[in-house]
């Protein structure tokens, strides 16, 4: 199939950016999107053209890397699909396609499609985590732990961090990322001992960088791993909780 | 050649590391603070050493080419971790898991560093579990077990399909309350290009700033390599895109000896590529043959018909009947051969006939289609949206793909390398899985050396070197190397070729497919012995790299890695070459059984091949290291 493609482009981080239309006139539909990318930079650098910058490594949809503004969407078209599990299928010939980086301003563009999402780690060193030093834990059978509990912690944690969430939201706010991990952890019995510090401090952490959640709902939708709005209900209850607790 | 020792402890091999623990030197608490440690890669094995080091009281700097420590490979693994925690009773042991492992990697592996593995997979699970990871459970809460390839017990412990993220995460977070904690110091987006060696002792690294291109110095009391294995060799694995081999092979060429490199693993279960423009290859877990069956239609007529067409009479379960015990469960290397054996007599099916199929109608028979969508729904789902078909109403299509590699960096019991100071860990080192890995062991390798083998091990190397201040940044060594590392990079910028990088990628990963893939033989190995360094002269003479080298430039960033796996693709084909037996994931055509199966050479072969750097790739001296076998005897594997 043939494609236009506009794609932003931007030098750094302090420049400005604009569009580039470019055309494929050979596109497979059993292309994923990022081959197809990978076609337009063999293109572009065949035409001593400096090729696309964007984030991508597994790309079987689960390191996170990856991720796109795809005709205003974000991680395009197919529901619970990350950008380098989209397959050109979803497309037809003729179609023309923008794409962009994440826009929010808790992720500044770096570079053409790359931003920086490390305000994600900051909140996760704030407080996502059990604090066990290796070799301090006890037999794995010792505490049983409900299936549905497992499971629903398991739905938690199957985020992958790519801040699609974030970009999908008209408030860049980051809830959806954030509940996910407080949520995992709070709803286990190995993380009830640092709950309402690690809830506090997650939160807050969150807040220096992102938006306000308005329950939109616009970042379940995008999310490639259908995490659920119920966790930031949770985290809401908890930090509501955590303001009643002591310090620890 | 030298003959090289293992330094394995003497004594009885159940007490080796017990006593071994008592016998090394120890550094106090209060002075693990005047030690700087380096570690490089935020895979399992890498997060989890330098959270342990963080936790310990060492000074550590952290290093991924990532924009997260979260984004390591290690997070696409799908199937399982093993333990031999035999909570179901069915005869597990620490030393069933230590057999099964040196068996399923055809005794070319090192009995008391496979043993050790065992010993403590089982606090493993115990840390895992502790720091939150959602592993499945039973309904009573107890955790749950899956069986694997190469195994008759169940000892799989998993979280669906993505217990590689789960395991990462857990790391990863232990990490991240390091870093929080400022006793780990991290760097993102940078990028080791080279190792520095002082007066033979390792001294630091050389980074690149892939953001800036800003080439830096980092100096330490010791570095640790975690960096992975090297199937980007092939260009088409299932490796993430920017995994690659430069920490490693740089750190070869700094004097570390490459052990057995030709020990790649092919797995048995990715699905076909589809087309030229394929990136990569996408692994469908292993697992699946828990519940899935292969096969192929008898006859090559009926491999374009619709799989339900073909009737039970017309289907080949080839596995089922050449290995009944094991059956869809043979490891990996023999369903590997296993299929591109059918493929090869034109039986293969898709569209490009070069799949098998791997089948759950019977599974979804007995179990319902409710229970495999719980185990396996995450795989199936991602199945569709790469062939737009649904296998829970056709069978997948599946092939090998380059996938691990058992080879790596040859470290002593206490993992450290040829240079004293420079560790490596996880699949950066060759030690554990001899010729062929069993599905489950890549996680719980990777955190066992991170979390409880190195945290003690590397306090033996820096015990008497208290008071030693690490080598300055602008000593000659760090100076030269930035210089070198800088050159280098220019170098390729001032080429101004024709061709892309990944245009040679793809080419040279063609070259190693064909001849060191899954079966290699002399004319093939020769072949690709002559027509890489071909390529390699072709690429330094036509590469181009555009854009400058002080922003950032993914072009810049290939041009090393491809670089360094020339070199590497050419010391596998020598290995390959050299040794003149099959074994594991290692298949020689001059060398099988009449039945086709591998044929070892204990008499010849029984050792690692340890490569040495002589400064020019196609002239590598072998080293060995004989493998002696105390506790168990070597017989051919039968899986039958």
């Amino acid at each position: 199939m043939k494609l236009t493609l506009n794609v932003w482009r931007q030098e750094s981080p302090d420049s400005g950016g604009r569009f580039e239309t470019y055309k494929l006139n050979d596109v497979s539909e059993d292309m994923s999107f990022l081959e197809m990318l990978d076609v337009l930079n063999q293109q572009l650098i065949e035409d001593n053209n400096e090729p696309v910058q964007f984030d991508h490594d597994c790309r079987e949809g689960i390191c996170g890397s990856c991720g796109l503004m795809i005709n205003g969407q974000a991680h395009g078209p197919q529901a619970s699909t990350a950008t380098c599990q989209l397959h050109m299928r979803q497309y037809a010939d003729g179609d023309t396609i923008t794409i962009e980086p994440w826009r929010a301003s808790g992720f500044p563009v770096i570079k053409d499609l790359v931003v920086n999402r490390s305000a994600f780690d900051r909140i996760i060193e704030a407080g996502g985590y059990i604090s066990v030093p290796t070799g301090s834990a006890s037999d794995a059978n010792l505490t049983p732990v409900k299936k549905e509990v497992a499971d629903e912690a398991f739905d938690a944690a199957a985020c992958i961090g790519c801040g699609a969430c974030v970009a999908a939201c008209p408030n860049g706010a980051a809830q959806l990322f954030t509940s996910a991990k407080v949520s995992q952890l709070n709803m286990l019995p190995q993380g009830q001992p640092e709950k309402s510090a690690r809830t506090r401090d997650m939160v807050d952490t969150m807040e220096a960088y992102f938006g306000s959640c308005t329950n939109i709902g616009e970042c379940t939708a995008a999310c490639p791993k259908d995490i659920s709005l119920d966790h930031i209900a949770r985290m809401n209850r908890d930090y509501l909780k955590a303001q009643f607790s002591k310090r620890s | 050649m030298s003959i090289l020792d293992s330094r394995s402890p003497e004594g009885a091999l159940a007490q080796k590391w017990t006593e071994h623990k008592f016998d090394m030197k120890l550094v106090n608490p209060a002075n693990k603070r005047k030690y700087e440690i380096i570690v490089v890669g935020t895979g399992l094995a890498g997060a989890s050493a330098a959270a342990t080091f963080g936790e310990l009281g060492y000074n550590v700097k952290c290093f991924t080419f990532h924009d997260s420590p979260r984004r390591a490979h290690s997070i696409a693994a799908q199937g399982g971790i093993n333990a031999a925690k035999n909570y179901h009773g069915d005869g597990d042991s620490v030393y069933r898991l230590f057999y099964d492992t040196i068996k399923g990697g055809d005794y070319r592996g090192r009995e008391s560093n496979t043993y050790r593995l065992a010993e403590v997979s089982n606090n493993i699970i115990d840390q895992a579990v502790a720091q939150g990871v959602p592993f499945a459970r039973e309904y009573g809460g107890l955790l749950d077990n899956r069986s694997f390839g190469g195994a008759q017990v169940s000892r799989t412990f998993y979280a669906r399909g993505q217990t590689g993220q789960q395991l990462l995460l857990g790391a990863y977070q232990a990490l991240a309350r390091q870093i929080h904690d400022n006793t780990v110091e991290m760097h993102i987006r940078t990028e080791m290009l080279d190792l520095v060696v002082k007066d033979g002792v390792a001294a630091g690294i050389v980074t690149r700033d892939l953001l800036t291109g800003e080439i830096r110095s980092h100096s330490a009391h010791a570095v640790v390599l975690a960096t992975g294995g090297y199937s980007n060799a092939y260009y088409l694995s299932t490796n993430a895109m920017a995994c690659n081999a430069t920490a490693v092979w740089r750190a070869h060429r700094k004097g570390a000896f490459f052990a057995n490199p030709c020990y790649t693993q092919i797995h048995p279960t990715a699905i076909p590529s589809s087309d030229e423009f394929q990136s990569k290859l996408t692994l469908m877990s292993e697992s699946l043959r828990n519940d899935g069956r292969i096969w192929v239609p008898k006859n090559a007529d009926d491999t374009g018909k619709v799989a339900a067409e073909i009737p039970e009479s017309d289907r080949d379960y080839y596995l089922e009947r050449k290995y009944p015990s094991f059956g869809n469960l043979v490891p990996r290397d023999v369903a590997s051969r296993n299929a591109k054996t059918v493929v090869d007599q034109g039986l293969g099916v898709g569209p490009l006939n070069n799949g098998v199929y791997l089948d759950f109608a019977d599974a979804i028979e007995r179990l319902g289609q409710d229970k495999i969508a719980e185990r396996y729904g995450n795989l199936f789902d991602m199945y569709e949206r790469i062939t737009g078909e649904n296998p829970y109403q056709q069978p997948m299509r599946i092939f090998p793909a380059p996938h691990y590699t058992m080879g790596g960096l040859w470290v002593d019991y206490e993992l450290q390398t040829t240079i004293p100071g420079l560790f490596a860990i996880g699949e950066a080192n060759f030690s554990d899985h001899g010729a062929n890995r069993l599905g489950a062991s890549a996680l719980m390798q990777g955190l066992s050396d991170g979390y409880f083998v190195l945290p003690y091990t590397i306090g033996n190397y820096l015990a008497p070197k208290l008071g030693d201040q690490p080598v300055p940044v602008d000593d000659p060594s760090f100076v030269d190397t930035e210089i070198a590392a800088k050159e280098n990079i220019n170098r390729y910028l001032a080429v101004k070729g024709t061709r892309s990088v990944d245009w040679f990628h793809r080419e040279l990963g063609k070259i190693m497919w064909d001849y060191c893939g899954m079966e290699r033989n002399r004319t093939g190995l020769e072949k690709a012995l002559s027509e890489i360094p071909a390529l390699r002269a072709e690429f330094e003479s036509d590469v181009r790299v555009l854009g400058s080298a002080h922003t950032l430039n993914q072009s810049v960033e290939k041009v090393n890695r491809v670089a360094d796996f020339f070199e590497l693709g050419q010391l596998m084909c020598q290995d390959a070459l050299m040794r003149e037996e099959s074994c594991g994931g290692h298949f020689r055509e001059e060398h099988q059984t009449a039945e086709g199966e591998a044929l070892r050479d204990d008499e010849n072969f029984a050792f690692v091949g340890a490569w040495e750097y002589t400064g020019d790739p196609a002239a590598a001296k072998l080293n060995k290291e004989d493998l002696e076998f105390d506790d168990v005897e070597l017989t051919t594997r039968s899986y039958k």
